[in-house]
């Protein structure tokens, strides 16, 4: 299976690369939500739960951009047939999509998160950057295993921009819940504070939980 | 006309009443026929009369609704997983990649396909498409485009070809290129479905006929007349 995933991957890199499709608009869409939220709260800064509610949704509502445009390619122009008839674990088709699923939000955030340090982060990260990276992958790794599952789902519709969402955002509200708690106390002190290590179980059992759900059903959402 | 085929070894496909619909409409009904490995069947009908419907069937990518499907030994969709990798399908999309390269998504399909990258190469130069391998396939002609597929079609060798229309956007030249791979003479099991009556009989052993989804002709072609096969579209 190693070697089919790693096909797809790079097969789906290689089209992100030629297309632009994602990447740009998930960023976009971040950046000009901070910049939104700077004028929009008037506010010279933002700190502690308010800093990281506006962060998380924002990286959320970005990575349903991702979302939508993850499965188009296969939808569109034919690869999910080309794929079904290959003599492969069609489970491959979820552990690659969610990789590049989960690859594309880190690179955004390498750009949104400094992004939003500097229009809204009053106190700064501080010492709590390594935190700050731990939430930041296992709330991605959640929202690439959902995003994966929701996005397989839904492109097969035809009001797949509305039923994506739909499907997604309630999916991930404990991954909001969680990264959001987590990632407050980090932006109150910039690190001072205690680190609730108690969300980052949650996340991480949220991951472990979605990631053998969508293991086990992703088979069936390729069947016609 | 004859209604079943024998062979000495095993069908490439095996049909008992199949039947499948979309919702209400019902796109294929009780359609039956036994093809032998390495011969060729013709299917010809008017549009919609479930031709596509039955290459999607065979390919393992829609579920019969009635009766029974047997494909290169393999009962659908139960054992589907059993003729994977063992057909090839060209419809009517190319199923390529148009932001990739000719190259690129031969590549792409030969790693699913645990075929070496060199087979690619080598079909990439057989169509006569070398100077275009590295080139998008969204910046290829409709011809060019159908060469590619072709080649994705055969990479893996199959041992059953489902073919509709494959030398539609063809040039001749073009035609000629890929008709060892794809042609009478190219070794497996062909459905291979066409609007060309005279061209379709010719390259034939059996001829299937289709009308609003039932089987109206099954029969060898040798038997089959050029009136025979307009009637199915009038």
């Amino acid at each position: 299976m190693r070697a089919t995933v790693a096909a797809l991957i790079r097969k789906d890199l290689q089209l992100e690369r030629r297309s632009f499709e994602s990447v740009p608009a998930m960023l976009m869409f971040s950046v000009t939500a901070f910049v939104l939220f700077h004028f929009g709260l008037d506010r010279g800064a933002l700190a502690g739960d308010l800093a990281s509610g506006v962060l998380w949704v924002t990286l959320l509502l970005a990575a349903v951009l991702g979302m939508n445009r993850l499965f188009v390619a296969e939808r569109e122009q034919g690869g999910f047939d080309g794929f079904l008839m290959a003599p492969v674990d069609r489970t491959a088709l979820f552990v690659a999509k969610a990789v590049v699923l989960f690859a594309f939000l880190c690179a955004v955030e390498l750009v949104a998160v400094p992004a939003f340090v500097v229009l809204l982060l009053e106190p700064g990260i501080g010492q709590a950057l390594p935190e700050l990276l731990a939430v930041l992958v296992l709330a991605n790794l959640g929202i690439a295993i959902v995003g994966t599952l929701i996005g397989a789902l839904g492109v097969q519709t035809r009001a797949r921009d509305l039923i994506i969402p739909l499907m997604a955002l309630p999916l991930l509200v404990p991954v909001v819940i969680a990264a959001a708690e987590a990632t407050a106390p980090l932006l109150e002190s910039g690190g001072a504070d205690p680190f609730p290590v108690r969300w980052l179980g949650v996340l991480a059992l949220y991951d472990a939980v979605f990631g053998l759900l969508a293991y086990a059903v992703f088979d069936f959402l390729l069947e016609e | 006309m004859a209604t079943a085929a024998t062979g000495g070894s095993a069908p490439a496909v095996a049909l008992e009443g199949v039947g499948r619909a979309y919702g209400e409409r019902v796109a294929l009904r009780e359609v039956s026929f036994t093809l032998p490995a390495g011969q060729t069947v013709a299917v010809f009908g008017a549009n919609g009369a479930g031709k596509t419907t039955l290459l999607r069937v065979l390919a393992g990518l829609l579920r019969p609704h009635a009766g029974r499907a047997i494909v290169l030994g393999a009962e659908l969709p139960r054992e589907a997983w059993r003729a994977r990798g063992r057909t090839g399908l060209l419809g009517h999309e190319p199923l390529l990649y148009r932001d990739l390269t000719v190259r690129e998504n031969l590549r792409f399909h030969a790693r699913l396909h645990g075929v070496a990258a060199a087979r690619a190469d080598a079909l990439i130069e057989a169509v006569g498409l070398g100077a275009r391998a590295d080139d998008p396939v969204r910046t290829l002609s409709r011809g060019m485009t159908q060469r590619a597929a072709i080649c994705r079609t055969v990479l893996h060798e199959p041992e059953l070809l489902l073919l509709d229309e494959p030398f539609a956007n063809l040039d001749p030249g073009g035609a000629a290129t890929v008709a060892p791979l794809i042609g009478r003479s190219s070794g497996p099991a062909r459905v291979l479905i066409s609007h060309d009556a005279e061209q379709g009989l010719a390259d034939a052993d059996w001829v299937l006929g289709l009308r609003g989804g039932r089987q109206a002709i099954w029969a060898r072609a040798a038997e089959v007349g050029v009136a025979d096969v307009r009637r199915l579209y009038a």
